[in-house]
């Protein structure tokens, strides 16, 4: 740990060449460090005056705790070693105190999970109390165990180190900037290696998804549905570092969902869905199902099941199809 | 009593926040009470009441309301103790950039949205960088990217606070929350003598001039008092 006295009197030429990260820490923080570099940190932050600190509304005694916190942070960041390989969801009760129909459910790297059940039956409560890595401290009593143990409560304050990424139907892009810069802007705040390759990569992956490509100078705004869901899975899929994704209830308008959930396995992520579509249940490994907040059973995707996938999927293939000619404005009967 | 100091923009989701966050805490048998401080109008009051919570609310009028808030917070808090209150939760709008409504050593809470923008953080003053916890709201409605870009920037100007993501519709996340708004080891019985974590932006009266503690002794020219008796 970096404590404050070990950062106060450096300068910060050599400060930002051992923590790189702190320029946007300055930056943020209102501090102007350009041709500063032979200053130390205790001078940089004490040359307001009063009147300055007050208008500013600067607290140099704080600042100077939230410098050391900060590299801490990132540090911890940069080394750490988040591998989850696995979850254990350890049974609780329901609504009425009813026990939960299961003995333990593991959750491995790339499966898929599918949850169902009705809205309100505590498909939210079933993810926060993995989010929260629940230890029978919440209303449900479950216990999450990480790779088969108990993990340690970092996973639940930490800003950097969320357990679950969460996409949904009803989610917008609201930031004025294009495609590029969006991904940029996101590679940045995960301090990724190399962030030109990873954007280029998010941006290809997404088109592959999308049923209309679109540019990476495209306003993220003005993405159509489809675009905008197939831009969130590929950067969720090789930028977010949560090793849960959670789906709610993504539609097929538009998107490759089969081609998305590959994308999302194949970066090693634990899939849980939320949905009632029959094709996507299917492609799942098993489904939870819950009923008044507790899980009653899960069931395991048979062979004999997956049978009606194909018939679906033939379903599935024939819409997509009249979809597409419906866009390049042809007749939907055949050989007009 | 608890005393936890809730504060944020306008239509941030604190009130939504603060109630899905009591329905959490009375599943453990607590009496929480609320007290809100707004600037010219507010019915968030007939909202709590609606939830059988008790409640009472103070409008800052023509002054600061950071102002008005400290020239209230111990009488507010005298309230919630004759109440027999476990927790006293104060809901106050942070109308501009520079406000700074928080007490030491008393739990602050910043309620910031996701679609306020990503610069927003920067520009907020002490009432997000010197907050113990800062909650995201409105979250289901933005992407899993912006999430963790918006969060990265609150984490940036406030690298030591806990940061929580919560949905005033569902209340999602707001059990979490519950967990770390009631201390059975702390114990409030007067704020007199606390001080504010920093000056409050300026005014016209004894805060004004640099005032930090709390107390009537302390408040010179213009205070305004809440009237705490009887209904509103």
């Amino acid at each position: 740990m970096i404590g404050r006295n070990q950062i106060a009197d450096r300068h910060i030429g050599s400060l930002l060449e051992d923590y790189p990260f702190l320029a946007s820490f300055f930056g943020d923080n209102g501090l102007l460090v350009d041709g500063r570099n032979d200053a130390t940190l205790n001078e940089l932050f004490s040359e307001f005056d009063e009147e300055e600190r007050e208008e500013k509304a600067i607290d140099q005694d704080l600042l100077m705790n939230q410098a050391a916190e900060f590299i801490n942070q990132m540090l911890a960041f940069l080394n750490e070693d988040n591998d989850v390989h696995a979850i254990t969801i350890l049974p609780g009760t329901d609504k009425s105190g009813v026990p939960e129909g299961f003995d333990s459910l593991v959750i491995k790297k790339s499966e898929v999970v599918s949850i169902v059940g009705p809205t309100g039956s505590g498909k939210s409560r079933l993810l926060g109390d993995i989010e929260w890595v629940a230890q029978a401290d919440t209303p449900t009593s479950r216990r999450i165990l990480i790779n088969g143990d108990i993990p340690d409560s970092s996973w639940r304050f930490s800003t950097s180190k969320k357990l679950v990424a969460q996409l949904s139907q009803n989610m917008n892009f609201v930031m004025d900037l294009s495609v590029r810069e969006f991904i940029e802007l996101h590679a940045e705040s995960r301090l990724v290696e190399k962030p030109a390759e990873i954007v280029e990569r998010v941006i290809i992956e997404a088109n592959k998804l999308a049923g209309e490509s679109f540019s990476p100078e495209t306003p993220i705004t003005s993405l159509s549905g489809g675009q905008s869901r197939a831009l969130m899975i590929a950067d969720t899929a090789i930028l977010s570092r949560s090793p849960i994704i959670l789906i709610d209830e993504i539609e097929n308008a538009g998107i490759d969902r089969k081609r998305a959930l590959e994308l999302l396995l194949s970066e090693d992520k634990l899939v849980l869905m939320a949905t009632h579509d029959p094709i996507l249940a299917l492609m799942a490994d098993r489904r939870i199902i819950i009923k008044n907040g507790g899980i009653t059973r899960v069931i395991e995707t048979t062979d004999e099941e997956r049978t009606i996938l194909s018939t679906l999927e033939e379903l599935d293939r024939t819409i997509l199809g009249y979809r597409t000619r419906l866009r390049a404005g042809e007749s939907l009967l055949q050989g007009e | 009593m608890n005393l936890v100091t809730v504060s944020g923009p306008p239509s941030s989701g604190k009130t939504s926040v603060i109630l899905k966050t009591i329905d959490a805490l009375k599943q453990r048998g607590l009496k929480i009470g609320v007290v809100k401080f707004d600037c010219l109008y507010t019915d968030d009051d007939a909202l709590y009441r609606k939830a059988g919570i008790p409640v009472k609310k103070g409008l800052s009028g023509a002054m600061c309301p950071d102002h008005y808030f400290v020239s209230n917070i111990e009488e507010v808090a005298q309230w919630g103790i004759g109440e027999g209150l476990d927790l006293l939760i104060s809901e106050s709008a942070g109308l501009c950039n520079r406000c700074s409504p928080y007490v030491k050593e008393i739990k602050a809470v910043c309620v910031i949205d996701n679609l306020s923008g990503v610069n927003t953080p920067k520009k907020i003053g002490p009432m997000l960088k010197s907050a113990d916890i800062v909650v995201i709201t409105k979250g289901d409605i933005v992407s899993q990217a912006e999430r963790e870009v918006f969060a990265s920037k609150v984490n940036l100007v406030n690298p030591s606070a806990i940061i929580m993501h919560i949905n005033g519709l569902t209340g999602q996340g707001s059990f979490e929350l519950s967990t770390l708004f009631h201390d059975e080891k702390t114990v409030i019985d007067t704020l007199v003598g606390r001080e504010l974590r920093f000056t409050m932006p300026s005014a016209l009266c004894s805060y004004c001039l640099g005032e930090t503690r709390i107390g009537e002794n302390f408040q010179m020219g213009n205070v305004r008092k809440m009237n705490l008796e009887g209904g509103i």
